[in-house]
């Protein structure tokens, strides 16, 4: 049986119609056309499928969709303000923190809800903020350098 | 048979839904993995209770304890100033959850329910006494929670009771809960272990220890708390309960750790939650959760 729900993500409003075992994930990507976000694991394991939800990370491959239901959402595709990149991606690019990039929208948003809640945060605590965000590419040193210069950009 | 799903408003209503066969999710942290890993498959009726107002919060009780709310999430407990000082152990074990991005979706009571041998949070509720507070369309009921975990993924809960809260009872001294991971976050214990001990003047009055991951449910050691109480919380003491937790523990050989690996550091994680909860008790105020590893970060603890 499928379900009406509103999905706000990135702050436009989405009503859906789906069924009760699809994921956050399954339906902005394949539903509202928003591939950003990736599945890696599908597994909760690598947060490459990270999204902000009411502001806090959430793994949405393991969220149910309906649960987010009238919920405020936002993917890697919310973080650019139009044309103008966010300063964690502006300093993921500058900092050497994306090589295949598959990791990097969750490594942003986890960046991002990390940022939110504590501006200032030392090498440690991004590295401990980030370790539920597996990268298999850049030895992450590039990443951590990123968030650092990013927050420091913002403050 | 095609997939139902209400999200109750109030509490008749989720208990109507259990009544008539449907399943609870929460944060989904545990419940929706587990069925991607193929452990179970999703419920054909699922009632989603995260809306659930009267399942939230933290109280303090009149007798000097917490009633935890079962949708309260680890992050919850981790901020909550009256966890980390009274139940520090409790604290440490809702720190290191999951991720950030589990923990303020994961709920306690989701942690209890899936009653995982392995579970973070078991050792700390079970040393501190902790009771589950069970409500149905029948009416309510309280079970300790060392009763209530019956074995791997197995409570002693109806399918038609839900867990509203847990309460604790009042707690002085120090505790901690430690365990042994491979990896910060998204991790669960390879072994864990949890102690709680009240002075009595210089000594060492009440101990409580359990093992996680070590046993098909978590348990006490009587032995390890034996050698604890009335003593000087000395090396020597502490040495001897990691020793019989080690003994205790009748671990399982899997993916993540051979039998004769656990055994072995049952002693060396049951020391390090022992010695931390005295010296939390004897006012020295560690991080929580305390390092995961000591000597990785430079701090010498023995």
């Amino acid at each position: 049986m499928r379900y009406d729900a509103v999905l706000n993500v990135n702050g436009t409003d989405f009503p859906v119609e789906i069924e009760p075992h699809r994921s956050l994930l399954s339906v902005v990507r394949t539903e509202l056309g928003m591939p950003g976000s990736k599945e890696g694991c599908d597994d909760s394991e690598c947060g490459a499928c990270m999204m902000l939800l009411d502001g806090r990370p959430v793994n949405s491959c393991s969220y149910l969709a309906l649960q987010a239901d009238g919920r405020k959402i936002v993917t890697v595709e919310g973080l650019a303000d139009g044309g103008e990149l966010h300063p964690l991606q502006r300093q993921f690019l500058a900092q050497g923190g994306v090589q295949c990039g598959f990791c990097t929208p969750g490594m942003l948003i986890s960046a991002k809800a990390l940022l939110d809640q504590n501006p200032a945060p030392s090498e440690d605590e991004i590295r401990i903020a980030l370790s539920g965000n597996l990268c298999r590419c850049t030895g992450y040193q590039g990443i951590v350098r990123a968030v650092q210069a990013a927050a420091a950009e913002i403050a | 048979m095609s997939a139902t799903y209400t999200a109750a408003a109030t509490l008749p209503e989720a208990l109507a839904a259990l009544a008539s066969g449907a399943r609870p999710v929460a944060g989904g942290t545990d419940l929706v993995v587990g069925a991607r890993q193929g452990k179970a498959p999703l419920p054909d009726s699922l009632v989603a209770i995260h809306g659930l107002a009267e399942l939230r919060g933290i109280a303090e009780t009149g007798g000097g304890g917490l009633r935890i709310g079962a949708l309260v999430s680890h992050a919850d407990l981790v901020a909550h100033p009256a966890v980390r000082e009274r139940y520090t152990a409790l604290a440490d074990a809702s720190a290191i959850v999951g991720s950030h991005a589990t923990r303020h979706v994961g709920t306690l009571g989701g942690n209890v329910m899936n009653a995982s041998p392995a579970m973070e949070t078991g050792g700390p509720l079970i040393c501190f006494g902790a009771e589950a507070v069970l409500v149905s369309e029948s009416g309510e009921r309280r079970v300790a929670v060392a009763d209530l975990l019956t074995g791997p993924g197995r409570t002693a809960a109806r399918p038609d009771e839900l867990l509203v809260a847990i309460e604790l009872p009042a707690a002085a001294g120090g505790s901690c809960y430690a365990r042994l991971e491979y990896r910060r976050q998204m991790e669960i214990a390879v072994v864990g272990a949890t102690c709680a001990v009240t002075l009595e003047g210089a000594r060492i009055g009440s101990a409580r220890v359990a093992i996680t991951a070590l046993t098909p449910r978590i348990v006490r050691v009587p032995d390890a708390e034996s050698a604890l109480a009335g003593g000087d919380g000395g090396a020597g003491a502490v040495q001897a309960a990691g020793d019989a937790a080690a003994a205790a523990a009748q671990p399982i050989s899997d993916v993540r750790a051979s039998a004769d690996y656990r055994r072995a550091m049952a002693a060396v994680i049951a020391r390090r939650a022992v010695t931390a909860a005295i010296a939390r008790a004897r006012g020295s105020s560690d991080s929580v959760p305390i390092p995961a590893s000591p000597a990785l970060h430079g701090a010498d603890r023995d």
